[in-house]
């Protein structure tokens, strides 16, 4: 329930602050008789304590940001201007919290291959990470990995899936 | 007739020793000592070369498949043994016989009704008047003996129905952990001695069983006889595992694992149980393939969004950048000789595949057809390359070395990485099916495309790889 209730509250923060609802919907939590039990394929503790978001959080992270995750085209990974309002909002977190560490996830529809999912997702989890170091995050506290098509967060086989877990998500890994 | 005088030896003397992880050796004349290569397989012999000799065609044999009459294994006595009662394992040895043969799509076993029973001297004096009247034109008989060391012996004979002759026989003496082998062994004998071909039925299927909902599917790697029995888990689901291969020696397997969320290439020794890390770097190594000699294991490496192939020692040391495109190269699979790897790259724009020497010189591409080629895997003869066609579906299919005679085998939502039995005439794969349930299951295919069939498994199943023919 933390992670819907902190999607939510992101989706609403995107739409109210970032002013970039129009261009993109924000992604939807998926219902949640299917997503029961799936979040991120990394996702550590909650960072809640008896309902107290701890800062520097990957909880705080999240209700923080516009949104820990982006999204990229079909075999595509470049950095697109709502992943780049997406990742700013992701710099301005960091650069509050400079020992926190992160990782990238990478991750694909299951449109390719296995193993080149597996190295698609990295190009994925890498495009992030270029970006947040190109915006002066240091490289050392963002480390990447790519789940290929093996963590998928839409289940369905239909283009709205797709484009969903065609992802890369940002998460907190500690200090 | 001297083929004959050795085989009957061959049977007098204990013939073929099948122990579990020991070699079969081969009486008279003693096999060399096991070979650690995965040398091609060898052609059987050629089908036909005696008079009056059955020949299954394994091109047009699947639109009428051969009539083969396989009654029930008698035994000398009848004995409890670790296996089970002697004359219980003879009826299970005919199953296993038939089974192997009819899935190959060249035989159509006769069905229980149209046997009878074969007592043990019948075994070798056939009552071909009977089998005649069947319809069956190839006959295989054979016995089951318990000896006094605990083993078991199985004579397996074969026999042309038409022309009443003697095609092979062979003994086997197995541990009985091991009795199911024996049949596998002699449904080899007979698919040689009629195809042509190499053996496969004597082999084992190394994949990766999945569970759970398709957003966190618990995978786990497990193992098994083709057939699908003696199945057994080898990982615990902790960490997510993929693409499993076997070392032509079958000792261990080479694959990738999440552990410690580090995705890297272990090799899983199958004597000790244990994973062994074969490259210590941060960056994710995977795609890993033993070369047939097993000195080497090619395997693919992303850094910094860049993937190229690489080849390191099988016992680990620095390895070997082989690819240096920009884009992501993956996929390496070696030629039977080890001298050239076929791999996939998608430096064109779309994923293609391509030849090189196995020092990385020399790339080529050799598919040119519509949409994307993906998971090239080198046939054990040669002279073909499996891969997995991407347009819209996956597919299998096989192209020549050189590019030529694309042909594809398979048409679902979604066919992918192929693997060959060990003579080059089978493909399994696996087929997932749409949606959110997003079931995979193991499935083979033959090179006519025309013998689809689904492998067994307790769960499901992705990455099948198949492991060369037991010793």
């Amino acid at each position: 329930m933390a992670k819907l209730h902190s999607t939510i509250l992101a989706a609403t923060a995107l739409i109210a602050l970032a002013g970039c609802a129009k261009k993109r919907p924000p992604v939807l939590p998926p219902a949640p008789a299917q997503n029961a039990g799936e979040v991120g394929a990394n996702t550590p503790g909650t960072g809640m304590d008896n309902g107290a978001v701890v800062p520097g959080s990957d909880a705080d992270f999240r209700r923080s940001v516009s949104s820990n995750t982006i999204n990229f085209s079909l075999d595509e990974f470049d950095i697109d201007a709502t992943a780049r309002g997406i990742l700013d909002s992701q710099v301005e977190w960091l650069n509050r919290y400079p020992q926190v560490r992160i990782t990238i996830e990478g991750h694909c529809d299951e449109r390719g291959t296995r193993e080149y999912n597996l190295a698609l997702g990295d190009r994925r989890a890498n495009s992030a990470k270029n970006y947040l170091v190109a915006r002066g995050i240091d490289a050392s506290r963002v480390s990447t990995i790519s789940y290929g098509k093996e963590r998928p967060v839409a289940l369905g086989s239909d283009d709205a899936s797709y484009a969903q877990n065609r992802r890369a998500v940002t998460v907190v890994i500690g200090r | 007739m001297t083929k004959a005088y050795l085989l009957v030896t061959a049977l007098l003397a204990p013939a073929l020793f099948l122990s579990g992880s020991s070699v079969a050796q081969q009486v008279p004349p003693p096999a060399p000592a096991p070979a650690t290569t995965a040398a091609a397989p060898q052609a059987g012999q050629p089908a036909g070369d005696q008079a009056g000799g059955l020949v299954v065609d394994v091109e047009g044999g699947t639109s009428s498949p051969t009539p083969i009459a396989i009654p029930v294994m008698p035994a000398a006595q009848i004995i409890d043994t670790p296996a089970g009662s002697t004359d219980a394992v003879g009826r299970q040895l005919s199953d296993i016989v038939a089974n192997d043969l009819r899935n190959s799509g060249l035989f159509t076993p006769l069905p229980p009704a149209q046997l009878r029973t074969v007592s043990v001297p019948e075994v070798t004096a056939p009552a071909y008047d009977y089998w005649g009247g069947t319809g069956a034109q190839a006959l295989v008989q054979g016995y089951v003996k318990a000896n006094g060391d605990g083993s078991l012996t199985v004579g397996c004979y074969l026999y042309d129905v038409a022309s009443k002759t003697e095609l092979a026989r062979q003994g086997f003496v197995v541990p009985p952990s091991d009795w199911r082998r024996a049949g596998h062994k002699c449904a080899d004998s007979i698919y040689t001695r009629l195809t042509g071909e190499g053996p496969y039925f004597d082999s084992r299927v190394v994949y990766v069983s999945e569970t759970g909902p398709k957003g966190k599917r618990i995978k786990r790697l497990a193992i098994m006889d083709q057939d699908g029995a003696n199945h057994r888990f080898l990982t615990n689901g902790q960490s997510i595992v993929l693409t499993p291969r076997f070392a032509p020696n079958q000792q261990s397997i080479v694959f990738m694992s999440y552990e410690g969320k580090i995705p890297s290439i272990y090799v899983y020794d199958l004597g000790s149980g244990r994973p062994r890390l074969v490259v210590r770097n941060a960056a994710t190594t995977f795609a890993p393939r033993f070369s047939p000699d097993g000195r080497w294991i090619l395997f693919s490496m992303a850094t910094g969004g860049n993937t190229d192939i690489y080849r390191v020692a099988s016992q680990g040391g620095e390895p070997q950048r082989l690819t240096e495109s920009p884009g992501i190269d993956t996929g390496g699979s070696y030629s039977p000789d080890g001298s050239r790897i076929v791999f996939e790259s998608d430096r064109s724009g779309g994923q293609q595949i391509y030849v090189m020497n196995a020092d990385g010189s020399n790339q080529q591409r050799i598919s040119f057809g519509g949409g994307r080629y993906a998971t090239p895997v080198w046939s054990p003869r040669g002279d073909l390359i499996a891969f997995t066609k991407v347009s819209g579906a996956f597919r299998i299919g096989v192209m020549s070395p050189s590019g030529g005679g694309e042909r594809l085998l398979t048409n679902s939502w979604q066919d992918e990485g192929p693997s060959w039995s060990p003579n080059g005439r089978v493909i399994t794969f696996y087929r997932s099916s749409r949606g959110s349930q997003g079931k995979a299951d193991l499935w083979m295919v033959d090179l006519t495309g025309n013998v689809e069939r689904k492998i067994p498994t307790p769960l499901d199943g992705s990455d099948p790889a198949w492991g060369p023919i037991r010793p």
